[in-house]
């Protein structure tokens, strides 16, 4: 027999053989139970032993040669067979994912959760309180008794003389002092109402207002805090100024301005030093305690900060309007 | 207040320009909000004479003049106006000149006669809205004189927003006070000298209320030229404070009223019958107000009366009857002292407001009264003339208010501003507020002015200091406190936990107005009161809210009106019930609501498109409901809503406790407000949901979890709830899971029958459990179903 022959013969089939099907065959042509190659095995029994032993050693290098060539032509064909696959599964990446559009937070709650984060820091608690307030909690408890020409400029939506809609979330801190003896830290950021359409005022808009009592707080400190919130807030090195003010329960009072982009000083918000009336009124006693508050304008800030021009935007809940706040 | 720069810098000047003074005022606690010039910019403008003045022969409402400007010839000037006479001191608007608005004066032909200029009106020199005729000057003003430097045009009207605690400064005195200090100027304050009496006629005065009115002045001047009007400088004066120009007599109180920041009034002398009293007014009494409006008193309000009747609203408003007119001879002029604490609120309940009750509510220097008289008399008399008879003053020393000693503390005033200021500083700050200082070892003693009754208390004076001290030279510095650390509520479900939920849903979160149209929730909430603002903005934003449903539809109407259809929006808010048991009447609940319109997939390339429905809605609630603990703590009860859609709807409840609604919006509701497509709202009252419950954990079973499906099929109005129950009651402990897979009816289910495929995994914690064992939970939940519901297993 002429190994080379066969050899030769089983290497041109292996290469001729397509596909893996194909290949099968070709091993079982050669190396299968009944293959030729096997069949040479087969053959070596009946030889003597010196030719045996050459030409077993023959036909296994053979067998050895083609057990190569079907391994290397099979993982050819394989590759070539992924390759293939992977080439039909081909997609367009660039295609559009199944998506669901997020939704959004309406700009003045992202704006309220960003001031809470800053006096969170600080240890400030956030408090929440009634909307429909009475004039002990909205007035007389800020030290701004009836017929005070304060509570004139606060247009007011009145339900009878008693009960309003509050002017301010300064009730809040009422509320609270009431029932949480100092040191205290709160902010308490909500919906107010003034009695007030056009386009610079909404009858409705948000405030948040801050509150600090403890034995020794001073102007330098409210001073302090404002400055670096406002920084923090806006992100930038602004110029600000504490312009001296009146409010009835705070004394001394500031509001503070920041420069504008238009070189204009443009007003943020309110603060002093809690007047010791308001302090008396929930049994806090000024002999001992200090305390400053502040009030800011929620929508003020947010469109300084987002660049929006018309604030009854805010209100108006376009979608389009509010997708920007992402 | 609107106040002329000028006019301030005759009693203090400065030497500032009016930007920093502006500035200066703004930074001392009197905002200024605006600098506007008196007149518009313009030049070439001088003093002219009317010399010759004829009808324009081709004109009938034209006059042809010779006017002499100080110029080696006359100009001649076609002139409109009526008021054009021979004689006339007028303003010339030469060739040349440049009027506001770049209005170039050039030489011209009128209907055929030259004109070489213009005469002006005040409306032509940017300083009045309208006029009529030609502005008419003092003879006394000298021919070619520029108008820009007779009238003092280079002036400024400044407005000052005042805040009520500094009433002293609604005068040209009181904020020239503040400048001096500003400045550390010396200020000399009002003195005018006494008009001695010419006659004695005069009228007693009885203060009734002393209480509300210590001090009463009154004069009788007699013998007023009725003919004379204001002189411009007055008129002028009047204008560059935002005050029109009435009659002389008038026009004096007025200055006063700006000058001293101190209100007066004048009676025609003929129309009071007997003599003065000022008393509250009696039950039912009437007055009809110099506007002509009659008034039913309130008897809380203070009148100043005669023997007969009411004349006046005392600090308030004048009566019609008693008012000078342009044919009074005689009047009594009256300077008083009302107290603001019975001034307050009175105007408003008239709906008046006027520049005499504004400042007397704030208050008044009560020291005050007899420097405007004198300072009013003499006017008066300068301008129309007349006989001045003696001041009576009628007063309750008792009640005049007095001054205040304050003791200030160093030690307060440094602990409440957190710096030392040296004690040289604080006194003299104080010293030039007009307050009377004296030492004492840790502080000061300090007596107030009788014109700032503002201050009572420490505080206020260290508001003082630090004021004129400056704000801004005060450092920031970093809060001192405890690190105490706060309290944290593991349960407690944060609102902006809810809120990310619903974005990350794809919400777009609304805010909406808590007032809203009561037709709109009239008819998503037919048989709840809501609470009416008396006074809203508007007819639709006058209830308050009930639910957020009302907000969130009027918003999908809004985007819907703007081409915005697919909309999952969400609010939260409290909603506000009447409820007699409630603080204040009413039930402020804290809610979140949402609303879904439109639908899934919609112009996506690999998505189907379909509508909401339900479903859609409901796992967005029980979302939030799992934010609380288990969804399944939760029963969605079907349950009628006027706004939803009777087959589609669900109470939502916690036990025995109501926590909010589900459902579609009822289709009568969608056509009333007009809503594009089926729209699906819910809202869940978050103080009902009670508490996170804090995870407690169990351990896991190692051994292995086994699935068996069940197809059932029951009526069809069999609900998936009563199953669920009964499923788990039976199936035990090792029910571990189970799965609603599908539900179907139709082809291979009898009709009114539906099948449902449920997938039960049953594990133990303590073996492997076997097939027997399992087999018989599952038949007893078989067995359990058919008892109940009559339920069979699909073949």
């Amino acid at each position: 027999m002429d190994l080379s022959a066969l050899l030769t013969e089983a290497t041109q089939a292996i290469q001729a053989a397509d596909d893996i099907p194909r290949l099968e065959q070709v091993r079982v042509d050669f190396m299968g139970k009944k293959g030729r190659i096997t069949e040479l095995l087969k053959s070596l029994g009946g030889m003597e032993p010196e030719q045996r032993k050459i030409a077993g050693q023959q036909i296994n290098e053979l067998k050895q040669q083609v057990q190569t060539a079907l391994n290397a032509q099979r993982d050819q064909l394989q590759q070539a067979q992924l390759a293939e696959k992977l080439a039909g599964e081909c997609i367009d990446v660039t295609l559009p994912g199944r998506r669901l559009d997020a939704g959004g937070l309406h700009p003045v709650t992202r704006t309220i959760q960003r001031i809470e984060s800053f006096f969170a820091e600080l240890g400030f608690s956030v408090k929440h309180g009634p909307e429909i307030e009475d004039d002990f909690h909205n007035f007389d408890a800020l030290n701004i008794p009836e017929h005070h020409p304060a509570r004139a400029d606060h247009d007011t939506f009145y339900f009878n003389p008693k009960l309003m809609l509050r002017t301010q979330t300064s009730g809040v801190q009422i509320r609270t002092m009431e029932v949480e003896p100092p040191p205290l830290r709160i902010i308490s950021p909500g919906r107010v109402y003034r009695n007030d359409y056009d386009q610079t005022h909404t009858p409705m808009f948000h405030q948040v207002e801050g509150l600090m009592v403890d034995t020794d707080v001073s102007f330098t400190e409210l001073k302090g805090i404002l400055h670096d919130f406002l920084q923090n807030f806006f992100e930038q090195e602004l110029q600000v100024r504490f312009r001296p003010s009146f409010f009835p329960f705070t004394e001394p009072s500031a509001e503070v301005d920041v420069m504008g982009k238009n070189g204009k000083w443009l007003e943020v918000l309110g603060c002093g030093m809690v007047h010791p009336n308001v302090l008396r009124s929930v049994g806090i006693d000024p002999g001992k305690y200090s305390g400053f508050a502040f009030g800011m304008g929620v929508e003020r800030l947010t469109m300084l900060r987002y660049g929006v021009t018309d604030l009854r935007a805010f209100f108006e809940n376009d979608v389009r309007f509010l997708k920007q706040f992402r | 207040m609107k106040f002329s720069e000028s006019w301030l810098r005759e009693w203090i000047n400065p030497a500032i320009g009016s930007e920093e003074l502006a500035d200066q005022l703004s930074m001392a606690g009197l905002e200024v909000d605006g600098i506007t010039p008196v007149a518009g910019s313009f030049h070439g403008v001088v003093v002219g004479e009317v010399v010759e003045c004829g009808q324009h022969p081709d004109a009938d409402k034209l006059q042809v003049t010779k006017v002499n400007v100080g110029d080696d010839e006359l100009l001649d000037i076609v002139c409109g106006a009526k008021n054009c006479r021979l004689g006339l001191k007028v303003a010339v608007a030469k060739v040349g000149a440049v009027l506001p608005g770049d209005f170039k004066i050039k030489k011209a032909k009128l209907r055929g006669q030259p004109s070489m200029g213009m005469l002006c009106s005040l409306s032509e020199l940017g300083m009045a809205e309208d006029s009529d005729g030609i502005l008419e000057l003092p003879e006394a003003a000298p021919v070619g004189q520029d108008i820009r430097q007779l009238l003092q045009l280079d002036d400024r009207t400044i407005e000052v927003d005042l805040t009520p605690n500094r009433a002293d400064c609604l005068g040209i005195l009181g904020l020239a006070r503040e400048v001096a200090v500003l400045n550390a100027m010396d200020f000399q304050s009002a003195d005018y000298p006494a008009v001695a009496a010419s006659h004695q006629e005069q009228r007693q005065i009885t203060l009734v209320a002393p209480e509300a009115c210590p001090r009463y002045l009154g004069r009788v001047i007699r013998n007023i030229n009725p003919d004379v009007s204001s002189p411009l400088w007055l008129v002028e004066k009047l204008r560059r404070c935002g005050v029109r120009s009435i009659d002389p007599v008038v026009d004096v109180t007025n200055f006063v009223l700006l000058e001293l920041g101190h209100p007066m009034h004048a009676f025609d002398l003929a129309k009071l019958e007997g003599d003065i009293q000022v008393r509250y007014a009696a039950e039912a009494e009437k007055l009809v107000l110099l506007d002509g409006e009659e008034v039913t008193l309130q008897t809380n309000t203070l009148v100043i009366a005669d023997a007969e009747k009411a004349l006046a609203m005392a600090g308030i408003f004048g009566g019609l009857h008693s008012g000078v007119t342009e044919h009074s001879r005689d009047i009594f002029l009256e300077s008083a002292f009302f107290s603001p604490d019975i001034m307050a609120g009175k105007a408003r309940q008239y709906g008046l407001h006027t520049d005499a009750s504004h400042r007397y509510e704030r208050g008044v220097d009560a020291k005050l009264q007899r420097t405007a008289m004198e300072r009013a008399t003499a006017l008066l008399l300068d301008i129309v003339g007349g006989e001045a008879g003696p001041v009576v003053e009628a007063v309750s020393e008792a009640h005049v208010p007095s001054a205040q000693t304050i003791e200030l503390k160093a030690a307060h005033l440094h602990r409440l501003l957190g710096i030392e200021i040296d004690g040289e500083t604080v006194q003299r700050i104080l010293q030039q507020l007009g307050l009377q200082v004296s030492s004492l070892p840790d502080g000061w003693s300090v007596s107030t002015p009788s014109w700032r009754f503002d201050l009572a208390i420490a505080e206020d004076l260290i508001e003082e200091v630090a004021r004129v001290y400056g704000y801004n030279n005060i450092p920031n510095e970093a809060p001192q406190a405890s690190l105490t650390m706060r309290q944290f509520d593991e349960s407690e479900i944060a609102v902006n936990r809810l809120r990310q939920l619903l974005v990350d849903r794809g919400y777009q979160e609304a805010i909406t107005y808590s007032f809203v149209d009561p037709k709109v929730q009239g008819i998503l909430h037919p048989d709840t009161e809501a609470l009416l603002l008396p006074n809203p903005i508007s007819s639709d934003m006058s209830a308050m809210r009930l639910s957020t449903w009302p907000g969130l539809l009027q918003t999908v109407l809004y985007n819907q009106n703007r081409q915005q259809l697919q909309l999952r929006l969400f609010e939260y808010g409290l909603k506000f019930i009447p409820d007699q048991h409630a603080e204040n009447g009413v039930r402020q609940v804290p809610v979140v609501g949402g609303i879904l319109v439109g639908g899934l997939g919609q112009g996506q390339w690999n998505q189907d498109e379909r509508p909401y429905d339900f479903f859609d809605a409901k796992g967005d609630v029980e979302a939030l409901l799992t934010m609380t603990s288990e969804a399944s703590r939760f029963d969605f009860v079907p349950d009628e809503h006027v706004a939803l859609h009777p087959g589609q709807s669900a109470a939502i409840r916690l036990g025995e406790q109501h926590v909010g609604w589900l459902g579609a919006l009822h289709p009568e509701a969608e056509r009333k407000l007009g809503v594009k497509g089926k729209s699906f709202l819910f809202e869940l009252e978050l103080d009902a949901l009670g508490g996170r419950q804090i995870a407690q954990a169990t351990e896991l079973s190692r051994y292995p979890a086994n699935r068996r499906d069940l197809a059932l099929v029951v009526k069809s109005n069999v609900r998936f709830a009563d199953i669920l129950a009964i499923i788990k009651k039976v199936g035990g402990n090792q029910l571990v899971d189970l799965k609603l897979f599908d539900v179907y009816s139709g082809q291979g289910v009898a009709d009114g029958f539906k099948s449902l495929a449920i997938a039960l995994t049953l594990q133990d914690s303590a073996r492997t459990l076997e097939d027997k064992d399992i087999q018989l939970v599952v038949d007893q939940v078989v067995s359990a179903l058919k008892d109940e519901f009559n339920a069979t297993l699909r073949e």
